[in-house]
């Protein structure tokens, strides 16, 4: 069966994939050779190409985090030939497809890297710090039940769209990886900001910000240097605007709120 | 803690002190690089060494200079502070394989890299000239029948005469592109972290600071790269300057 | 057992208000004595773990992934639908009531049905409240869309993100209730086994996907929210890990099995490429509210466009056939899922499908992009349009889309009564994972509703009344039962790792999900799902005879996760052939050759199918008993559905 391109060439490739049996252990580059790969296969099928050739030859496959593979879970994470998710812009690593490569190609793939990001296994790393600064302030506290009506509080929508836009963030984490700082701040910043725009979250707007920082420090992440890896690595396109938007809102909540903490 | 301290020892908050102490350092190039152009001034430096004892003497200069001298510290200390956070951050094991060129400017990644380079200019530089003019005293006097002007040091001719040091014109050349470099990302980056974001305003700015770091950057460069090339010993125009220095140089 | 569905008497409209003030009530201080188990923690398992730890229960959740905000709930495109009548083009609840029932081909419980469409006003408040950012009109107000099924406009929607945006909703009250320590967090643990003291479900198994370390936790009920079972197909739109485990766990220790060949075959995904395929991607139903489908109308044109001598868009207009609005004018491209890929398949089947392979029809955009321009139908459609030719390489801007059906949603699942409780008493199951509300077909945008609305607005009420009659001592993992229930994990555990086959748990997989597709697909017959029973059987034996995982149980083993997993759809897979043929009708989904009209349209027999077959299982490869729920309609007229 041929795919879109009938006529695309199969390739064969080399990996250079980081292997590490646990947290613990020594990990180490181990070299590949994958052959007959389809221009059409996206990378996380050609790797399981190779997962498969592994496991009928009684090798550990190599363990990569990865579900929907439509690019809007956020679980896969792959550091390829050097770029978070690796070279297409605006592109997963499920989404991004061997046509990108050549015949002959030799693909780096590394687990994403940070102190705060340790590795599980292999490619697979634990990035809990999200939710654990989700936790901190990134809701709106409204229990179930006795909500307002939805169009009780009309709101522009452009105020709307740019919320939407902050909100796509799918918290793959590959910001982090890009960072030279491993900051997460392009990450807290779309939460904070996508509900810093809405009415709804006004009420609660200082505490969330100055929450989600203080946790977003103490799980370990770097700072912001404005350097833009984040947003040029980032496949749903956040802007850094928000991390503008976080830094304002980080500066007002401190200068006015009640808190002395 | 106060609430003071632990906001700007968060991460944010030593951002804010980099870009306040920034964007102030700015300011200060502005003033020292108009002050200093006087060096342009074909007068055997009676303008330049004016000025220089004005900004030695004055009492509210004296004050803002402390401004500067904390300026120049918290924007050290804090870039001191975050380098030392974010390698934590990054952490031990670094990637094999980084292409972060594709991703972002060499500049932005090297800020601290460029700001050493600055900083080890200007230990020189205030060594040269500040040190020497405030506290060694070892910088000639002017002299001359002006009895308002004889006892001023003569600093021009300790700027001439450096600017005459081929490796010391070379450190200031080196100096004023990392400079040049540092504000290229540093201006707009001073912004962004005060949050002053905004698509109406931001691409001005951003070519505001690109304008900014050539300018400044450039400006001072000149200086010793005129001196080096253009003049004499003491300080005037050599006979082999280009024909469109002799004419400006005539005009005043 | 006799079935009970505990359906609240009197009128439609006020039986659930009713049941609401009947149910026993727990008192508030008494809340915290309860433990509540969550397994799944997508739009119903989110929602109901925050609301219950909201009343004051304390909840312990589970999900295999490393975040409650993987869940495949966040892959819906589309929308939710909610009878707000926000448009004044005559929605009401009993008008959503009525589509659903009818887009279901009766085959759905009217109680559960009524009060989904009546909770789906609250849903869209909710959500608004926690700050979802649906798409709004210029005004402010919140914007709709239409949807396949239905004559109007009530599909709230995130522009092609809808599912993303409910999910991190219901996932920020979910961590607003960790933070608090109402609910405690256990990510990547999948759910192994349930226990089951006394009749009473109290607890389940989980094995920890980091260490593999298996352990118990106990609970004074259970609510299962695992999801649907479409990777028995291997390709679906669903996401990788998706699976029937616990629903199939649950099944073994007591909970009935309903309908489970009700398998929706989604019209709009993208076609299969090549056997490398790992899975199909959906593109999202609201497309067809602008795109036209069609195939050339004769087949020597299509053989000209399958060997690349003409391109789609050069075929004039009178060479191509609209089907779909041929054949049904009132609704044309908007028809319900099942009759849209029972024609595309029709179509493919005629020697008329695109596409290198023959197995795609035409989604046709360009009379859109004529009428409103280019940069209008990004703003609709932007980034379906983006991942479309992410994948294939071709810009539907330019050309048509090339679309094929694809598994998408499972309406079976665990049987449940009213109160969301299976035949396993204080096992209660939501979401995707029952059966209750969809009938042998779903409509579009309505999955996520019914989720949402089992775990904010179900699930909070009938549980308690349950809880209220169980006394608050806790329950300790020291029962007998539960190491017993993890003896029972181990050993399977240890009995894949011993077999050391030559064969992956893909290649079983991949079998399985070929037989699937090709017998109990889109079309069956009594002859193919027979012999897929014993090709089902056959491949069961080769399974536990030469499945090959490699390493230990004691760490991160993604091969041993997958085995699992495949065991249990093959187990599955059997039930499901054995409901096919059961059914002798066709209706929504479940589509019998043999029982058809004259055009081709599905041939209900209400008189002798109008019932929920609730399976139980009788022990290891024993067939399963049959138990039947008749299906009652006092509200809407039984008719033969027509959309034309």
């Amino acid at each position: 069966m041929a795919g879109s391109n009938p006529n695309a060439k199969p390739m064969n490739l080399t990996l250079k994939v980081w292997r590490q049996p646990n947290r613990q252990a020594q990990g180490k580059i181990v070299d590949y050779q994958v052959k007959d790969i389809s221009p059409d296969m996206s990378f996380l099928e050609m790797l399981d190409v190779l997962n498969e050739d592994l496991l009928r030859g009684g090798q550990d496959p190599v363990a990569f985090d990865h579900d929907c593979r439509e690019g809007i879970c956020g679980s896969c994470d792959l550091f390829i030939n050097g770029r978070s998710h690796g070279p297409e812009k605006g592109t997963t690593t499920c989404q991004l497809h061997m046509r990108k490569f050549s015949d002959g190609d030799t693909i780096t793939i590394e687990p994403w890297r940070a102190s705060s990001f340790p590795v599980n296994k292999d490619l697979s790393v634990d990035r809990s710090a999200f939710d654990r600064i989700i936790q901190a302030g990134g809701y709106v506290s409204v229990n179930t039940g006795g909500a307002p009506d939805g169009n009780e509080i009309p709101i522009p929508k452009e105020i709307s769209d740019r919320a939407f836009e902050a909100a796509t963030c799918i918290g793959c984490g590959a910001c982090v990886a890009a960072c030279k700082n491993a900051s997460a701040m392009l990450f807290v910043s779309a939460k904070v900001s996508q509900l810093a725009l809405l009415p709804q979250g006004q009420v609660e707007r200082k505490t969330r910000v100055e929450n989600m920082v203080a946790q977003m420090d103490k799980e370990g992440f770097g700072a912001c240097t404005n350097i833009g890896s984040c947003a040029a690595e980032c496949p749903v396109g956040i802007s850094l605007e928000n991390i503008a938007i976080l830094n304002r809102e980080f500066l007002a909540a401190k200068a006015s709120s009640n808190n002395l903490a | 803690m106060s609430w003071i301290t632990k906001t700007f020892t968060s991460s944010i908050g030593r951002k804010i002190i980099m870009s306040l102490s920034g964007l102030f350092l700015c300011t200060f190039l502005v003033v020292h690089l108009i002050g200093n152009l006087q060096l342009f001034k074909h007068d055997g430096g009676a303008a330049f060494n004016t000025y220089s004892h004005f900004m030695g003497t004055n009492p509210i200069i004296r004050t803002i200079e402390w401004g500067l001298v904390l300026g120049f510290g918290f924007h050290i200390y804090e870039a001191l502070m975050l380098t030392r956070r974010n390698k934590a951050a990054r952490g031990s094991q670094g990637y094999v394989s980084n292409h972060s060129e594709q991703n972002s400017e060499w500049t932005s990644r090297n800020m601290g890299i460029l700001g050493t380079i600055i900083l080890i200019f200007l230990l020189v530089h205030l060594y040269n000239f500040f040190w020497r003019a405030r506290f060694a005293g070892d910088i000639p006097k002017m002299g001359g029948a002006d009895p308002l002007t004889r006892d001023y040091d003569n600093l021009y001719m300790a700027v001439v005469d450096s600017f005459h040091i081929w490796w010391y014109v070379l450190l200031y050349v080196a100096a004023q592109i990392s400079l040049g470099y540092h504000l290229w990302h540093g201006f707009r980056s001073g912004f962004q972290t005060l949050g002053l974001n905004h698509r109406k305003y931001t691409p001005a700015i951003k070519y505001i600071g690109y304008a900014f770091a050539v300018l400044v950057s450039a400006g001072f460069a000149s200086m010793p790269l005129y001196f080096f090339l253009f003049t004499n010993a003491q300080g005037e125009l050599a006979a082999n300057a280009p024909a469109v220095l002799q004419s400006v140089a005539a005009a005043f | 057992m006799q079935l009970d569905s505990k359906i609240p008497e009197g009128p439609l409209a006020e039986k659930w208000e009713k049941h609401k003030f009947n149910v026993k009530l727990v008192n508030p201080a008494n809340k915290r004595k309860y433990d509540v188990i969550v397994v799944g923690t997508g739009l119903a398992g989110g929602a109901a773990a925050a609301s219950l730890a909201e009343l004051g229960y304390n909840v312990k959740a589970f999900t295999y992934h490393d975040s409650p905000r993987r869940a495949h709930s966040i892959a819906a495109q589309g929308g939710i639908n909610a009878a707000k009548n926000y448009q004044n083009d005559g929605d009401s609840v009993f008008r959503l009531f009525y589509d659903t029932i009818k887009g279901g081909d009766y085959r759905a419980r009217e109680a559960n049905v009524y009060r989904l469409a009546q909770v789906s006003v609250n849903i869209i408040d909710q959500c608004v409240a926690q700050g979802v950012p649906f798409a709004r009109e210029y005004g402010g107000l919140l914007a709709n869309r239409s949807f396949g099924g239905a004559q109007v406009s009530r599909t709230f929607y995130a522009r092609g993100q809808t599912g993303q945006q409910l999910l991190l909703g219901a996932y920020s009250a979910l961590s607003r209730q960790i933070a608090y320590g109402k609910v405690k967090m256990y990510t990547r643990s999948e759910m192994l086994d349930v226990v089951v003291i006394d009749g009473q479900a109290r607890g389940i198994v989980t094995r920890n996907l980091i260490t593999g370390e298996i352990e118990t936790h106990s609970a004074h009920a259970v609510v299962l929210a695992t999801g649907g079972y479409g990777n028995v197909f291997y390709l679906s739109t669903n996401a990788m890990y998706c699976n029937v485990t616990a629903a199939w766990r649950a099944h073994k220790k007591g909970a009935y099995f309903a309908n489970p060949c009700f398998t929706q075959i989604h019209p709009t995904c993208i076609p299969v490429s090549g056997d490398y395929q790992s899975k199909l991607t959906l593109m999202s139903e609201s497309l067809r509210n602008d795109g036209r489908v069609w195939v050339p109308k004769t087949v020597e044109m299509a053989e000209r466009v399958r060997k690349g001598e003409i391109k789609p868009q050069d075929i004039a207009e009178d060479d191509r056939d609209y089907f779909l609005e041929r054949k049904y004018p009132a609704f044309g491209n908007l028809v319900p899922r099942d009759v849209a890929s029972r024609n595309a398949k029709m179509m493919c089947d005629e020697g008329r499908g695109v596409g290198s392979t023959g197995l795609a029809v035409y989604l046709d955009f360009s009379e859109i992009i004529k009428r409103t321009g280019a940069d209008a139908v990004s703003q609709k459609y932007g980034n379906l349009f983006a991942m479309y030719e992410k994948i294939t390489d071709e810009d539907p801007y330019k050309q048509p889309m090339r679309i094929y059906p694809a598994v998408h949603y499972t309406m079976g699942g665990l049987w449940v009564d009213y109160n969301l409780q299976t035949t396993v008493p204080g096992l209660y199951a939501t979401g995707e994972c029952n059966f209750s509300d969809h009938g042998a077909n779903r409509l579009g945008a309505s999955a996520l509703m019914q989720g949402l609305a089992d775990g904010y607005f179900v699930i909070p009420y009938t549980i308690g009344d349950y809880l209220a009659q169980t006394p608050p001592k806790p329950v300790s993992t020291d029962h007998p039962a539960f190491a017993e229930a993890k003896a029972g994990v181990q050993a399977r555990t240890e009995q894949l790792l011993s077999i050391k086959g030559n064969r992956t748990p893909d290649d079983f997989h991949k079998i399985l999900g070929h037989i699937m597709w090709e017998y109990c697909g889109m079309a069956r017959t009594a002859e193919g799902l027979t012999h897929a029973k014993a090709e089902i059987q056959k491949l069961k034996k080769d399974f536990w005879s030469d499945v090959k995982v490699v390493g230990s149980g004691e760490e991160m083993n993604q091969a041993l996760e997958k085995a699992g997993r495949v065991a249990d759809f093959i187990e599955l897979g059997e039930l499901m052939v054995d409901d096919a043929l059961n059914r002798n009708e066709s209706c929504g989904g479940h589509f019998r050759e043999e029982y058809q009209t004259p055009e081709g349209e599905a041939l209900r027999d209400d008189e002798n199918y109008a019932y929920v077959a609730a399976w139980e299982y009788q022990g290891e490869n024993q067939p399963e008993k049959l138990n039947k729920e008749e299906l009652t309609f006092e509200n809407v007229k039984l008719t033969q559905r027509s959309y034309k």
